[in-house]
């Protein structure tokens, strides 16, 4: 199977700035992949791109094998939920949601047939006569789902289609898109800065910064396995500590101290260890009754309880390192040393 | 504890106590009040320099004509509402009307693609082109249609230039057509500047969503543009026709004899022809012609919107 978007050289210039630098990328048919990074990193200009309302300075964007070069948008079989929905204001929700088969000359009576189950696919039967402006947030962002799949395209393009709503709506969106998605087997191209939105929905995810892909990967693959700091930085919680390889993974800290870690660099690189904080165990000082490798011994500097979990910063010497420990039944906890 | 201001006239009082409707009620009545004071001058001016006088004129238009040109206030009649039924007064009015809509469209047709494109400029030549715009107001507006009697004048430049390129001498001034052009002239930005603002209002990602979803540029306009665009549109349209209705210099300036018009036709009922009540009537006919005019034009966009 050919791939669903293909991204080949791309680069995308505003005058002297590169929002995009000559990226190369495949999106498979029916994965649901997402593009994360900061703001202005240039994954909604590659979206953009896509769609068809930026066109590519360099480069070559296909869908479905098909060469898209200068087409304009309503020429390409995909639709865009765009980052604030877009919604026409002078049309109700019905009207909104045929539009495009409205542009496209579908059959009147398919049109109405269509939009029905389209409105009924997103739950807001009852809702089609209704303007746009008497919506909730969570209500606007279905139509504008609606709108987009109403027209079965072979790619769905989101543009932070999550960010303007509040937490709760938004987990709750996170898995109805998800389940969508399975549902009606079309590939979804995601925007987000939000790394929770992108892990839990993806099947693979695209880590952007300054205009380039740094790395591609299942969600486990770029949490587990991040090629670069800027990943392991950008994704989830982590403490960076620097030191020197000496053996087969063994890597001494900046204190004399060394630690095994599951680096394959030769002896005498210099490395950075990244350290994640829900794999970090307190034990109280001279607690031998654990056995292992890694240990370092430091002093609580601070603690913050968060509910679920409870959290330390920890001085370790050469490092203030981050540590979270689950609250559980029975946990036990460390004071912050006062100083 | 509970600190209330409440605002009086010129005190301030402080109660300490709790709130109570009645003090809610009392400090909402303030507020209300020192609303009407500030707008009191403006309300004030417009009741007597225009409420009072339409009053006079609506009082007048009911009166008598004595044989050698005096109103009479007694012997109220509706003779004048009656004359307006006039062949020749309904031949002034269908001018009037006709050269109005006229000059409206054409308006909107040079106007809209004009604004679209101070719209959719960058921020500083948006603001450059907007000023151009409004140049034309620094001038006085009795000049600026006199200029015009020059340029379409049988010597001026736009008969020269038919004369050298073997049309023969043109004929424009003193025409419907020299009114026209000098309606549209003078009523232009009106029309520019409120489309500019309700396009320039409008959310682009709209037109982008509506591309995506398959419409073709025309279409992205008609569906999108064009109908977000409307409030621009009608009060462009309000602010174009009803001067042009009421016109009385340029048509003055630029019309002949035989395109008398409805402003000029009630100046003469007033200084000429010494007929104050007929006057009035048409003044108040016109009035109603434009209100009327206005209402369904507004409920009309209201409707789409």
């Amino acid at each position: 199977m050919e791939p669903a978007v293909q991204l080949t050289g791309v680069t995308k210039r505003f005058g002297e700035v590169v929002a995009v630098d000559s990226l190369d990328l495949q999106i498979r048919d029916g994965e649901f992949f997402s593009l994360l990074g900061p703001s202005g990193c240039g994954k909604t200009t590659t979206l953009r791109m896509v769609a068809g309302l930026e066109y590519p300075t360099e480069g070559s964007i296909q869908i479905y094998g098909e060469e898209m070069g200068l087409r304009p948008p309503n020429k390409r079989p995909i639709n865009t939920v765009f980052q604030s929905y877009a919604l026409f204001p002078h049309m109700s929700v019905a009207k909104n949601v045929a539009f495009g088969l409205e542009m496209k000359k579908v059959e009147p009576s398919e049109v109405t047939e269509r939009v029905a189950r389209a409105i009924d696919l997103v739950r807001l039967t009852g809702m089609e006569n209704r303007k746009p402006t008497q919506l909730s947030g969570g209500q606007q962002q279905r139509v504008a789902l609606a709108r987009a799949l109403v027209n079965r395209p072979k790619v769905l393009l989101l543009d932070e289609p999550l960010g303007a709503l509040d937490l709760k709506l938004r987990q709750a969106m996170q898995f109805e898109l998800k389940e969508l998605q399975e549902r009606v087997g079309i590939t979804f191209v995601y925007v987000t800065h939000d790394q929770e939105e992108a892990l839990t929905m993806s099947d693979r995810i695209g880590v952007m910064n300054e205009g380039s892909l740094l790395q591609i990967g299942t969600p486990q693959q770029i949490y587990e396995q991040p090629e670069t700091r800027f990943v392991a930085d950008f994704i989830g919680e982590t403490t960076f500590v620097s030191g020197v390889v000496v053996g087969d993974g063994v890597v001494r800290l900046a204190d004399g101290s060394t630690v095994k870690s599951n680096t394959d660099a030769a002896v005498g690189t210099g490395v950075s260890l990244a350290l994640r904080p829900e794999r970090l165990f307190l034990y109280p000082a001279g607690d031998t009754t654990v056995a292992g490798g890694n240990r370092l011994n430091g002093t609580v500097n601070r603690r913050v309880y968060l509910g679920n979990s409870l959290f330390y910063e920890v001085d370790v010497g050469v490092a203030m390192v981050r540590v979270r420990h689950e609250n559980t039944l029975g946990m036990r906890s460390f004071d912050p040393v006062n100083r | 504890m509970a600190g209330r201001f409440v605002e009086g006239s010129r005190r301030v009082s402080i109660d300490t106590g709790p709130v109570t409707p009645a003090l809610e009620h009392a400090a909402e009545k303030a507020a209300r009040r020192r609303g009407l004071r500030l707008a009191l001058p403006g309300f004030s001016y417009l009741t007597f320099f225009f409420a009072l006088p339409l009053v006079i004129v609506f009082v007048y238009s009911f009166a008598t004509r004595s044989a050698t040109g005096r109103t009479l206030l007694e012997g109220w009649n509706l003779e004048s509402y009656r004359r307006l039924a006039n062949p020749l007064v309904l031949e002034i009015a269908w001018r009037s009307l006709w050269l109005a809509v006229l000059a409206t469209v054409i308006c909107l047709v040079l106007a809209y693609p004009f604004s679209y494109f101070i719209a959719t400029r960058g921020p500083v030549l948006r603001n450059v082109l907007l000023v151009l715009v409004m140049i034309p107001f620094w001038s006085n507006f009795l000049v600026r249609t006199y200029a015009w009697r020059v340029l379409l004048g049988s010597d001026g430049p736009v008969s020269r230039l038919t004369e050298f390129l073997g049309l023969g001498e043109t004929r424009i001034l003193f025409t419907p057509t020299a009114v026209l052009i000098g309606l549209v002239y003078g009523f232009l930005p009106f029309m520019v500047l409120p489309l500019y603002a309700s396009i320039e209002r409008i959310d682009w990602s709209l037109v982008e969503a509506s591309r995506d979803l398959y419409a073709s540029g025309w279409q992205s306009f008609r569906r999108v543009t064009w109908p977000l665009s409307r409030p621009g549109v009608i009060a462009g349209s309000i602010l174009v026709f009803i001067p042009s209705l009421g016109a009385y210099v340029t048509p003055e300036i630029l019309g002949g004899a035989k395109t008398t018009l409805l402003g000029s036709y009630i100046v003469t009922q007033f200084l000429a022809a010494r007929n104050w009540p007929f006057g009035s009537a048409m003044s108040f006919a016109v009035m109603a012609v434009m209100l009327a005019a206005t209402l369904i034009y507004f409920r009309s966009g209201a409707k789409t919107l």
